[in-house]
């Protein structure tokens, strides 16, 4: 193999600063039978890097539960997860992470997180109809953070609106263990025929292989693997790794794209996503065991003299790899030239399983498909862990040590102004919720967004959530608690859990209390995900999520989950609705405050224990909810989450500016009463005049529930002491974050 | 009659015209590429449409490129023929560009982009759009834009407040047009216009959004019938004509 011009002879010490071990370096010499050249080695060191890898993580991804009867492709098999939603259609999702970009360019690293993850799926050929994200920031009076939280917003508002995919549901939770690492996580759901989903695979010798889209520039060299590193003081200079996002180009992809499926000529196609070409190339041809010629010097580029491996490793955005088949190029070529789009030839499928790129007919490169994918010949570790010292501390906590507040009413007041409790209108108001007219949830809020499927009488339920607080007590507790509010949302709106999608936010997993926490929460997610028989779909991992200032991040495995409802008339609502109409909580009260929003941020405890969970109980009561929305007999449902019962009241009472007159539970302190997070509990309203058949249902089961209240015009009675009217509180609450953005 | 619907590149409210203008409203839809330079088949008593979105990426200044796409030669000569044409949100600044109504849209007051619920209120029932419509009621319609901030200069307003050109002001909830109710700073709360000749509207609300139940809001379709049955009425006016 000869030496490119100009670039370096690799040694241990060029692997080592390209991120990999020595191990990784002598492994791939074994492989090659040779040193690798500088491009190779590149190769290498951007394939086998976490992001792409997943080498840390996928022994333990495995213990998952992946499969279920309505899953149409396995997780890990295709670039997102399918599920079938029945009347002939398929649901597209995935969520993935762009942590690292955002936490240096906000604005592009979110914008192009937002672009990656529908090139997920629409290059399944499922037209994107929503988005969501869940997002984490750092203290929110610090000007870096509001730096951060405006460009963030922003970047997914400018992507996504133009684009024209509505945002219709999020999370966005505010913590000092995010000061330097923010976390972005964003999900896209779309919606295909069956039978007209497009493969990621490279078959059939002779076939062109081409690449679509924007020209291919300098931008996110490497970005897979700075996404694999710590954040340090430094890392600003690896800006050139972050790339820049163009929706304008992403649109007239998808819309070009979908069209080009319908020839019929497209045998297999996959976005350009981290590590660009190298990473479509080997992992099209690994899936479909062929191989592949490459012409690098076809590949239209925006600078002059690029590199080899930069045209290789390239993150450049909004650009496609499709296997065409031969003889029916010119039909592909019209489409993307009517779209005015970049459709060029730059190599073609060969048999075997080797892939060999080529500049100006000379053979830069020369490397085996299967030794670079996850799955191959990627490395597996296992990696060592123990129980974090921290854990201690959490365990000593009582809550007698908290004194009751001599004012509840002060308290709650406090409580729904903090950012994590307070209306995120600020933020989603700059995203287009309602674009593709498809969001049925603008105008009737539910606790999961429901999307209407057009044509026919069936919806989506969508939701993101994770509460981090509760896995950095209790990982294993926290994620199984992630994957139940997921579900305990969809059930709430009527719909049924069919899948989830995860995220998975840690920091660096060479930290053995790090990788404790990852172990932990992986276990707690497939308890909960076999409890309600919802199987992982894929998703991504983003480890290196620590700083040395800050440390790791709060463990934050994000559950996107997919629900569906089979017809609309199932679906139910948030919000109180008449005056007069019974206030009921259904699941068990305790004098349970742990890891709370008022504990942690009105008290300042930082180490408590997860609030009380039981996946049995919450089973049961989700299940005793849907029977009664089933049945008709319940006029609003919304979960107790974070902010406890009193935050769940007073947002289903603020839509229609309805109050309610509740009376608290005598055997329980007021505050864990209002404020507490005990988990597996659920407010829903009823009318008088279904009362009866309301509690003969309940008494059938087997779960806890007890009589709250009423609703009431527009007043808030506490225990008969008048807390005031609904629209003073909803303007505390709507406006709280806008206040602290100006100051 | 029937509607045409051009579709830019980066047009992105285009299907969900479509959609309610074929599904809601029955009516006959022909699709438009912004490549074509004639427009098909189309009289008078029809209708093109300018969608929202985000045409050419909105790069330069929303809807600046749009207006050299060769269709628009087309457009203009339909409008100027007396064909209707409607812009809506983006196609409402295209049309601004293109000089087939005055005005500018400038960025929002508060420099974001805003999506949320808006109560539009007619300042007049002499447009089609707004004829069926109760003057002092409030509608509510979606907005969703960053540059929707309606500016004209001072004898560009009095002209259109003489002849009767201003179509819905932004207003409260319970119909007054004020501060409170105006979403993005535009000048006398500036929804939607129209040019002299009543043939050319431009709107920066969405009305397609807010057209069906299962939506929780059908506002918007009040809109599109109140332009269906005046234009179907005039339509029928003239073939009675004729056939005199």
């Amino acid at each position: 193999m000869s030496i490119v011009a100009n670039e370096p002879e690799v040694s241990l010490d060029i692997a080592r600063d390209l991120g990999l071990l020595k191990e990784e370096y002598e492994l791939i010499k074994t492989i090659m039978g040779r040193n690798p050249n500088f491009t190779e080695i590149s190769i290498y060191a951007v394939m086998w890097s976490e992001h792409c890898s997943y080498k840390n993580s996928i022994k333990w991804l495995k213990t998952l539960p992946r499969e279920g009867s309505g899953l149409l492709a396995k997780a890990g098999e295709e670039n997102a997860g399918l599920i079938d939603i029945g009347n002939g259609w398929a649901c597209a999702f995935k969520i993935e992470s762009h942590n690292h970009p955002s936490a240096i360019e906000p604005y592009q690293g979110a914008a192009t997180g937002v672009g990656g993850i529908h090139r997920d799926i629409f290059t399944m050929g499922a037209r994107p109809i929503a988005a969501l994200n869940s997002l984490r920031f750092g203290d929110i009076t610090q000007e870096k953070t509001k730096h951060l939280l405006r460009g963030v917003v922003k970047g997914i508002g400018d992507y996504g609106n133009a684009f024209g995919v509505a945002t219709v549901g999020g999370e966005v939770f505010f913590d000092a263990c995010y000061n330097t690492n923010p976390l972005v996580n964003a999900m896209s759901v779309g919606i295909v025929r069956i039978g007209e989903t497009v493969s990621a695979i490279a078959l059939g010798a002779g076939n062109p292989v081409i690449i679509v889209g924007s020209a291919t520039g300098k931008d996110g060299i490497h970005g897979a693997s700075f996404a694999s590193q710590d954040i340090t003081e430094d890392s600003h200079e690896d800006l050139p790794s972050v790339q820049v996002g163009d929706p304008f180009q992403e649109k007239l992809l998808l819309e070009a794209t979908l069209e080009a499926i319908k020839t019929g000529a497209i045998v297999g196609m996959q976005d350009m996503g981290a590590a660009g070409i190298i990473c479509s190339t080997s992992e099209m041809s690994a899936k479909g065991k062929h191989g592949m010629d490459v012409w690098l010097d076809k590949v239209p580029t925006r600078q002059q003299n690029m590199k080899p491996f930069e045209i290789l490793l390239s993150e450049s955005q909004e650009r496609m790899l499709l296997i065409v088949e031969k003889g029916r190029e010119q039909e592909v070529y019209d489409i993307y030239e009517k779209w005015d789009l970049h459709c060029v030839q730059i190599g073609e499928v060969t048999k075997g399983d080797h892939l060999t790129y080529f500049m100006n007919q000379e053979i830069v490169a020369s490397v085996n498909a299967d030794s670079l994918v996850l799955g191959g010949g990627a490395p597996v570790y296992e990696r060592e862990y123990h129980a974090p010292a921290y854990l201690s501390r959490i365990s000593e906590f009582s809550i007698a040590s908290i004194p009751e507040p001599d004012n509840l009413k002060d308290a709650a007041l406090k409580l729904v102004q903090l950012p994590n409790i307070a209306s995120k209108k600020w933020i989603f108001e700059q995203y287009d919720s309602m674009v593709g007219i498809g969001n049925t949830s603008s105008n009737a809020a539910s606790d999961a967004a429901i999307i209407r499927i057009s044509g026919t009488r069936k919806a989506l339920a969508l939701k993101v959530d994770c509460n981090s607080r509760y896995l950095f007590a209790d990982p294993k507790k926290g994620a199984a608690i992630a994957v139940s509010e997921s579900a305990r949302n969809i059930i709430c709106s009527g719909g049924r859990p069919v899948a989830i999608t995860n995220c998975l936010n840690f920091g660096n997993p060479y930290n053995p209390e790090v990788y404790w926490q990852f172990v932990n929460a992986i276990q707690g997610m497939g308890e909960a995900c076999r409890m309600f028989d919802t199987p992982v779909t894929g998703g991504n991992v983003s480890f290196y999520n620590q700083s040395t200032d800050d440390g790791p991040v709060f463990p934050t495995p994000t559950i996107g989950m997919v629900g569906i409802l089979e017809d609309f008339d199932e679906r139910m609502t948030l919000y109180f609705k008449n005056p007069g109409d019974l206030i009921y909580l259904i699941g068990e009260s305790s004098n349970d405050l742990g890891s709370s929003e008022y504990l942690s941020n009105i008290c300042g405890i930082t180490y408590s224990p997860a609030p009380h969970f039981d996946l049995q109980e919450e089973y049961n009561v989700q299940q005793a909810v849907r029977s009664l929305i089933e049945m008709k007999l319940i006029q609003s449902a919304h979960d107790c989450s974070d902010g406890g019962l009193f935050v769940t009241l007073l947002e289903s009472a603020m839509v229609d500016n309805c109050g309610f007159d509740i009376s608290s539970d005598e055997s329980l302190r007021k505050d864990a009463f209002l404020f507490g997070e005990r988990q597996s509990r659920i407010v829903v309203s009823v009318s008088k005049d279904k009362q009866d058949d309301f509690i003969e249902q309940l008494l059938s089961g087997d779960v806890e529930f007890s009589m709250l209240g009423e609703v009431t015009d527009s007043e808030i009675i506490i225990d008969q002491e008048n807390w005031g009217e609904i629209s003073t509180w909803k303007k505390y609450f709507d406006e709280a974050i806008g206040i602290e953005m100006k100051q | 009659m029937k509607f045409g619907v051009v579709v830019f590149p980066g047009s992105n409210c285009d299907r969900d015209l479509i959609h309610v203008l074929e599904k809601v409203l029955q009516q006959e839809v022909v699709v438009l590429w912004h490549k074509e330079k004639k427009l098909p088949d189309f009289n008078r008593h029809d209708c093109i449409m300018l969608p929202g979105g985000f045409s050419y990426g909105d790069y330069l200044r929303s809807g600046a490129i749009a207006r050299f796409s060769p269709i628009m030669n087309a457009v203009v000569e339909f409008a100027n023929s007396g064909g209707y044409v409607w812009g809506i949100c983006n196609g409402f600044q295209i049309l601004c560009e293109a000089g087939l109504l005055p005005g500018a849209l400038l960025r929002n007051i508060n420099q974001q982009f805003i999506c949320k619920n808006i109560y539009i209120t007619p300042a007049d029932v002499a447009s089609p759009l707004s004829h069926s419509l109760n003057p002092g009621s409030a509608y509510k319609i979606p907005i969703a834009h960053a540059e929707g901030r309606y500016y004209a200069d001072q004898k560009t307003l009095s002209r259109l407040q003489q002849n009767k050109q201003i179509i819905f002001q932004y207003c409260d909830e319970y119909g007054q047009v004020n501060e409170t109710g105006n979403p993005n700073g535009s000048q006398l709360n500036i929804a939607g216009i129209c040019n002299e000749t009543r043939n050319v509207f431009g709107m920066m609300p969405h009305p397609e959004r807010a057209s069906e139940e299962m939506l929780g809001n059908t506002d918007g379709k009040l809109l599109f019938d109140s332009f269906i049955s005046y234009a179907d009425a005039l339509e029928v006016d003239v073939i009675d004509d004729l056939l005199r």
